[in-house]
C-alpha cells in the first residue's frame, strides 16, 4: 500500500503547485487544499499502514494480543482536517470578500496595499 | 504546578470569553486589561519558579511522557511568556483609545486575547504537535484581527498573510509527520533522545530542513519574509503593534527550541545553512527599508532585518551567540513593539503614515519625538540602550569565532537601520508639515493620550532600564543559553532523571560552554 500512497501524495502535491501558481487566489486556495490532504496522507502512512488489525483489546486482556494498527496517527490526523477546514473557511470568506470590495483575486492586480510606484 | 504552567493559557482563554459577551459595552476594553494585567503576574510567578527550579513541567492529565501532552517551560520560556504578557498589556491599553467602537464590537479584545493565548501556548508547551495546534490558534486570531474593519487595505494583505502562512502550515504539519514516523513520538525531550541514535541521519537533516522552512516562514526569514511587509502596515496600530512584537518572534523561538533540542546532529550543515540565511536576512531587510516611505512600511522591513540577529546568534550556537540571541528576542519584542505604537500617534496627530505627507512632529509635539527617539536609537544599537548590549553580545559572539564577515554584516546593517530611522525622523519630525499643520498632543482627549502614551513610555523606560542595567537580564540570558545548549535538565524534568543522566552533552562541548561563560560575565558588565 505505501507506494500507491506516495505516489498519490506525489501527484496531489503536483496538481497542488500548479493550481498554486495560476495567479488566482480561488486556484491558489484549491491548490492549499489538495497540498493539505497531501500533508495528512504523509501523517497517516508514515504511521505505518497496518490494515486488518484495528487497535482492539480482547475484553480481559491487559495488552492487544499482535501487532494493531497505531490510533495516534489518525487523531493527529483528524485534528488537522479540522483545524485545515476552519483555516480554508476563514480563507474562502477572505476570497469572497476581496472580489466584492477589491473587484479581482488575480493575485497581479491585487496591489492596493503596496501600490506600484509612479513611473511604472 | 500544572495549574501554573496552564495559567498563562487559560487566563487569556477566560478573558477572551468575557471580553466577548461584552463586545458592545466600553467594559470589553477593561475586562481586556484587567485580563492582561493577571496575565503578566501569572507570567511572572512562572518567571520566578523557573528561575528557581531551572525548568517548570507539567504532565497534563497526568499521563506521564511522551505519551500525554507535556507543558514546560524553561527559563527562556518563561521570559518569553513573561514578554508576551507584558506586549498584550501594552497593547490592550493602546488599544482602549486606538481601536473604533466598529472594531469593538466585532470582538477587537477577545480576539486580542486569543492572540495571547496561541502565542503563550507555543511557548510553554513541549509536544510538536501541540505546538502546532498553538500556532493555528495564533494563526486564526491574526487572520481575524488584520481583517477587523475591512479596508480595501486590509483585505489585501490579508490574502497574501493568509496565503503564505497556510503553506507554513503544511509544511510544519509534514515534517511532524515524518518525524513521528521515524521516531514513534513527538514529545520534544523524548525527540532529543530518539533522534541522537537515529538509524537515517540524511533523513533527520531533511525533515529538519522542513521544519527550518516551515519556522523560517512564520519568522519571516529571507526568502520567506513577503507576507509582512506586504500586510503588517494595514490593520490597526495596536494590532500591527502586537504582530510586530510577538508573531514573528514566536518563528524565531520555535527555530531555536528544535534547533537546539531536537536537530543538533548534523549542525556543520543546519547551522551553516541559517548562518548564511541570517546575514541575507539582515541584509535584505535593512536595504528594503531603506527604499520605503511610509512610516509603518519602514519599521516592517526592519522587523525582518532584526529577525536576522536573532537567528545569527543561534546559527552561531555558541554559548555568547545564544546569550546574545535571547537578549536580542527581549529587547527587540520591546522596542519595535513600541515603535509601531508611536507611529499610531503620530498618525492621529498629523494625519498619515506616508512620510512626504507628515512633519512637524518635533516642533509640536517633542514629548512624542522624545518617546520615537528612545526606541528608535535602541534598535539602530546607540549604547547605552538595550540594543547596543544585544548587538555587540552577537558582534563579540561572531569575533570569538573569527566570523569576520558575519560580524561585518551586523555592523554595516546597524549603520544602515540608522539611515532609516534618521530618515522618519528627519521626515517625520524634524521638516515642517507639508500642509502647515500644527501637530499637537493636545488634539487628543485626556483619556486618549492617557491610553496612548502610557504604554509608550512605560516601554521605553523599559527598553531604558535593560539599557542601563543590562546586568541582570545578560545574566538570565546567559543561563537560558546554557539550558539551550546542555539540555539534559529540561530531558531530565521532562523524562524523569534516569533519561535526562543518559542524556549526556559531548564533554568538550560542555568544557567550552563553561569556559565562554566566564568569559561573558566578564566581559559583558557595563
Amino acid at each position: 500500500m505505501e507506494p500507491v500512497l506516495a505516489v498519490l501524495v506525489g501527484l496531489l502535491v503536483a496538481a497542488a503547485v500548479y493550481l498554486m501558481l495560476a495567479r488566482s487566489f480561488l486556484l491558489y486556495l484549491f491548490g492549499l487544499i489538495l497540498v493539505s490532504n497531501a500533508a495528512n496522507l504523509v501523517i497517516f502512512a508514515a504511521g505505518g499502514l497496518t490494515p486488518g488489525a484495528p487497535p482492539l483489546i480482547e475484553t480481559g486482556a491487559l495488552a492487544p494480543a499482535g501487532p494493531v494498527a497505531n490510533a495516534l496517527p489518525q487523531a493527529l490526523v483528524l485534528t488537522a482536517i479540522v483545524i485545515g477546514f476552519g483555516l480554508f473557511a476563514f480563507a474562502l470568506v477572505l476570497a469572497f470578500r476581496a472580489m466584492t470590495e477589491l473587484g479581482t483575486i488575480e493575485s497581479d492586480e491585487m496591489r492596493i496595499a503596496e501600490p506600484p510606484e509612479a513611473g511604472r | 504546578m500544572s495549574w501554573l504552567l496552564a495559567a498563562p493559557i487559560i487566563l487569556p482563554l477566560i478573558t477572551a470569553v468575557l471580553a466577548y459577551l461584552a463586545r458592545t459595552r466600553p467594559l470589553a476594553g477593561r475586562i481586556g486589561v484587567a485580563g492582561s494585567v493577571l496575565h503578566l503576574a501569572v507570567a511572572g510567578v512562572l518567571m520566578g519558579v523557573a528561575l528557581d527550579r531551572g525548568v517548570v513541567v507539567a504532565q497534563i492529565g497526568s499521563w506521564p511522557a511522551p505519551f500525554g501532552i507535556t507543558l514546560v517551560a524553561d527559563i527562556l520560556s518563561a521570559v518569553m511568556v513573561v514578554i508576551t504578557a507584558i506586549t498584550g498589556l501594552a497593547t490592550a491599553v493602546y488599544a482602549l483609545a486606538d481601536v473604533g467602537p466598529r472594531e469593538n464590537r466585532l470582538g477587537f479584545h477577545a480576539l486580542l486575547q486569543v492572540l495571547l493565548a496561541g502565542v503563550s501556548g507555543a511557548f510553554v508547551t513541549g509536544d510538536l504537535f501541540n505546538l502546532y495546534v498553538w500556532f493555528e490558534v495564533m494563526l486564526i486570531a491574526s487572520f481575524a484581527l488584520l481583517v477587523l474593519g475591512g479596508q480595501k487595505a486590509q483585505i489585501d494583505g490579508a490574502v497574501k498573510y493568509v496565503a503564505l502562512n497556510l503553506v507554513s502550515t503544511v509544511l510544519f504539519l509534514t515534517g511532524v509527520g515524518l518525524l513521528y514516523g521515524m521516531t514513534g513520538t513527538l514529545n520534544m525531550a523524548d525527540l532529543a533522545v530518539t533522534l541522537r541514535a537515529a538509524e537515517n541521519p540524511g533523513l533527520v537533516t531533511l525533515v529538519a530542513m522542513l521544519f527550518m522552512v516551515a519556522f523560517g516562514m512564520k519568522a519571516a526569514l529571507f526568502p520567506l519574509f513577503f507576507w509582512l511587509p506586504a500586510s503588517y502596515h494595514t490593520p490597526a496600530f495596536a494590532v500591527s503593534a502586537v504582530f510586530a512584537g510577538l508573531l514573528t518572534k514566536v518563528g524565531v523561538y520555535a527555530l531555536i527550541r528544535t534547533f537546539t533540542l531536537i536537530f543538533t546532529e548534523d549542525q556543520p550543515f543546519t547551522h551553516t545553512f541559517l548562518l548564511w540565511v541570517a546575514c541575507l536576512t539582515m541584509a535584505v531587510g535593512v536595504i528594503g527599508a531603506a527604499a520605503q516611505a511610509d512610516f509603518r512600511k519602514i519599521l516592517s522591513f526592519h522587523i525582518i532585518s532584526q529577525i536576522g540577529y536573532m537567528v545569527l546568534g543561534l546559527a552561531l550556537m555558541t554559548p555568547l551567540a545564544l546569550t546574545g540571541a535571547v537578549f536580542y528576542l527581549v529587547h527587540h519584542i520591546i522596542v519595535k513593539a513600541n515603535l509601531f505604537l508611536v507611529s499610531g500617534v503620530a498618525q492621529k496627530i498629523a494625519g498619515d503614515t506616508a512620510l512626504d505627507r507628515i512633519g512637524g512632529l518635533y516642533r509640536t509635539a517633542p514629548l512624542l519625538a522624545l518617546l520615537f527617539l528612545v526606541p528608535a536609537f535602541s534598535l539602530a544599537g546607540f549604547p547605552p540602550l538595550s540594543g547596543f548590549w544585544a548587538k555587540y553580545v552577537l558582534v563579540k559572539a561572531s569575533l570569538d569565532l573569527g566570523a569576520w564577515l558575519v560580524a561585518g554584516v551586523a555592523l554595516a546593517v546597524g549603520l544602515l537601520t540608522i539611515y532609516s530611522m534618521t530618515k522618519i525622523w528627519g521626515e517625520a519630525f524634524w521638516k515642517p508639515h507639508p500642509e502647515g499643520r500644527d501637530p499637537r498632543l493636545s488634539a487628543l482627549s485626556p483619556a486618549a493620550r492617557r491610553a496612548l502614551l502610557g504604554p509608550i513610555a512605560a516601554l521605553a523606560v523599559l527598553t531604558c532600564v535593560i539599557g542601563f542595567f543590562p546586568q541582570p537580564f545578560v545574566a538570565l540570558a546567559e543561563r537560558a543559553s546554557a539550558q539551550l545548549l546542555d539540555p539534559s535538565a529540561y530531558v531530565a524534568a521532562v523524562l524523569g532523571p534516569e533519561a535526562g543522566a543518559r542524556f549526556h552533552r559531548a564533554p568538550e562541548a560542555a568544557a567550552a560552554a563553561t569556559g565562554a561563560e566566564a568569559a561573558t560575565g566578564a566581559e559583558a558588565a557595563p
